[in-house]
This record gives structure tokens, sequence and C-alpha cells, in this order.
């Protein structure tokens, strides 16, 4: 029997893929979230998130990953993240705070809530904008298809892009 | 040098002098993304886990795969060229010039180095009472310089937006043209 060529037809990964990326992404979500107490944040946060995504894209095709997250979704959570970010600024200019005082978002205390909770939000841009960038320029790597006139491109090396096969 | 740490570090310059020297790009590829694992290995040894972190993710994962994506459109080996002689003698001296200005720096972990006597103490004593998160480091990143990171990210933005824009991939003048979206 002729070994499967292509990554996503070898049973042991699809199967060890499909334990792991769930647990990646989870991780993803406890280095975001636990950032204020743990070694982790943002930008962490965001790249694990979207490595666990492309495992996903390399196992099970592009195309699967695509119906998951469109390309479109990926460039609006990138505008998005950074804009969340700066509205936390903006909010604490109007609670009469400087730009990006956290220490306004909680008139009420002496401002320690408000800086728990602006830097919880800013991460959270952060992470969105790092993970939606990261997902983007891999679309944009691998969507991208050998030149039409025969260039010596060697087809094995199958990163998702395609997902004819899938 | 405690000896793990100076097992990584043989480790990684060979992999680094095997990646200069290979032909086949693949290989190189891979390699890579062991140099960026073992350089990772390096930061948690040094207690800077949030690099550490990065590095594994971004050098060892994802810049590997964007590597074989590039390397799909193009000739697995690298074209045979004559060794030329002008860009190692740059490379040479530019890597002696670095390791001579390593030479004054503090040795590493030096209490008496000057970058813990400047504002790390005060930072140290007076953050969790400002802040009240006990990362420090989140802390300083996210409140005390919010401004630095909030430019971090819009240089990120700026470059996911720059990669799609060049790259396109994708994008959406395909998928106008087409009526559907192609793979």
């Amino acid at each position: 029997m002729k070994a499967p060529s292509r990554v996503r037809e070898m049973p042991i990964l699809r199967v060890i893929a499909r334990a792991l990326v769930p647990v990646i992404l989870l991780f993803g979500l406890y280095v975001q979230f636990h950032g204020d107490f743990g070694p982790g944040g943002g930008f962490q946060a965001g790249v694990i998130f979207a490595a666990g995504l492309i495992i996903f894209a390399l196992v099970f095709g592009g195309e699967a990953l695509r119906q998951v997250v469109p390309v479109v979704l990926t460039e609006r959570l990138m505008a998005a993240g950074v804009l969340l970010y700066g509205a936390v600024g903006v909010v604490a200019m109007f609670l009469g705070g400087e730009f990006l005082n956290y220490s306004a978002l909680d008139p009420l205390t002496t401002g320690h809530h408000g800086q728990h909770l602006g830097i919880i939000v800013i991460e959270l841009g952060v992470g969105i904008a790092v993970a939606a960038t990261i997902m983007r320029v891999y679309y944009a790597f691998v969507g991208r298809r050998p030149d039409e006139d025969g260039t010596d491109a060697d087809p094995a090396l199958d990163t998702g892009a395609g997902g004819e096969a899938s | 040098m405690p000896p793990v740490e100076l097992l990584l570090m043989l480790l990684l310059l060979a992999t680094v002098v095997v990646v200069a020297r290979l032909k086949d790009l693949f290989a190189a590829a891979m390699l890579t993304g062991i140099a960026s694992l073992l350089a990772a290995g390096l930061f948690v040894l040094m207690d800077a886990v949030d690099v550490a972190f990065t590095e594994a993710a971004v050098g060892a994962g994802v810049s590997t795969v964007l590597f074989l994506g590039a390397l799909s459109l193009t000739s697995r080996r690298e074209k045979q060229e004559r060794t030329r002689i002008l860009p190692i003698l740059i490379v040479v001296a530019t890597g002696a010039a670095l390791i001579y200005g390593t030479w004054d720096m503090p040795a590493y972990g030096d209490p008496d180095a000057v970058i813990h006597h400047h504002l790390a103490p005060e930072l140290i004593a007076e953050t969790e009472k400002k802040i009240h998160i006990p990362n420090i480091v989140t802390a300083i990143l996210a409140s005390f310089r919010g401004y630095d990171t909030f430019g971090e990210v819009v240089v990120i933005f700026t470059a996911g937006v720059g990669v799609a824009l060049l790259l396109g991939g994708l994008g959406l003048r395909r998928r106008d043209s087409d009526g559907e979206e192609q793979s």
C-alpha cells in the first residue's frame, strides 16, 4: 500500500491535531486572561491562538479553516483590536483622565480597579489584533499559487493553501 | 556558563551554521524552526518566559509555516552560486564588532549592573501598590507604557495591512472579479 503523500491523509496526524488544537486554543486564552498574574499577555496569547488555528489548517486544509475564520473576518478583527485599545484611551478621556490613564475608568475608588479593567481590555485588544494579523499574513502567504507558466514548485510542500484535495 | 545553557548555545550555533551552508531549502526552513526552539529554551533558562512564548510560537511555529508556504511557490533547492568573498568579509566584520561591543556589557545576572540600580528597584517596590496586579511586566507594558504598547499594536496592524496589500492572497480583489472565492 502506498504511503499517504499528503499530510492531511495521515491518520496519526489528524487524530493528534484533533486532540491538540483545542488545548492550544485554550492555552492561548489562559495566557490572554491570566496575563496580569502569570507570564504572558495579549501578544503571546494572540500568537499562540493563531498558531493553533494554523495547525488546524495544516492538517485539515486551508479551506476548512477559512470556513471557521474567513479572510474578511481577520481583516475586520485586525482593525477591531487596534480600535478596542484606542477606545479604552478615549473612554478614559471622557471620564476625566488622560488618554490611556486607566485609573480614570473607575472614579469611585483610588483607581486600582480601573487599572485592572483597563489592562484586561487593552490586552484583549492586543490579542485580537495580533491573532488576526498573523492569520491574515498566513492567508496571504499560502493563498498564492505558483505561476501558470511552469515553475518547478514542489507540490509535496503543502501548507494548507489550496484545499483542492480535502 | 551552566552546562544546560552551554549545550543549548552550542546546538544553536551548530544549527545556524548548518542552515547557512545547506542548499536544500526545505531542510533549512525546518532547521530555522529548530534554531528558534533552542533560542526559546535559552530564554526560559534566563527567566524570560514571555519572550520564550513568543519565540516558540512565532519563530518555531508560524514563521516556519510561512517559509514553507513561500517554498511551495519556488524551487526546493538553492541555485548553485560561486562563493563571494565580500559578503563574507562584511558579515564577519559586523559579527566581530558586535562581539567586541559585548565586552563592555556587565556579566549576565551581575547584581551591580547599572540596569538593576536605575529604575528597577523603584518599579519593583511601587508597581504593585500603584497598579495592583502582581505581574510587573504586564503592569509596566500595559499601563506605564500604554502609549508604547498602543504604538506597537498599530505597527503590527500596519504590517498586516502591508502584507495583505502586497501579497493579497485571498483578498477582496479576486473575490470581486470572480464572484466566488477561489482557492
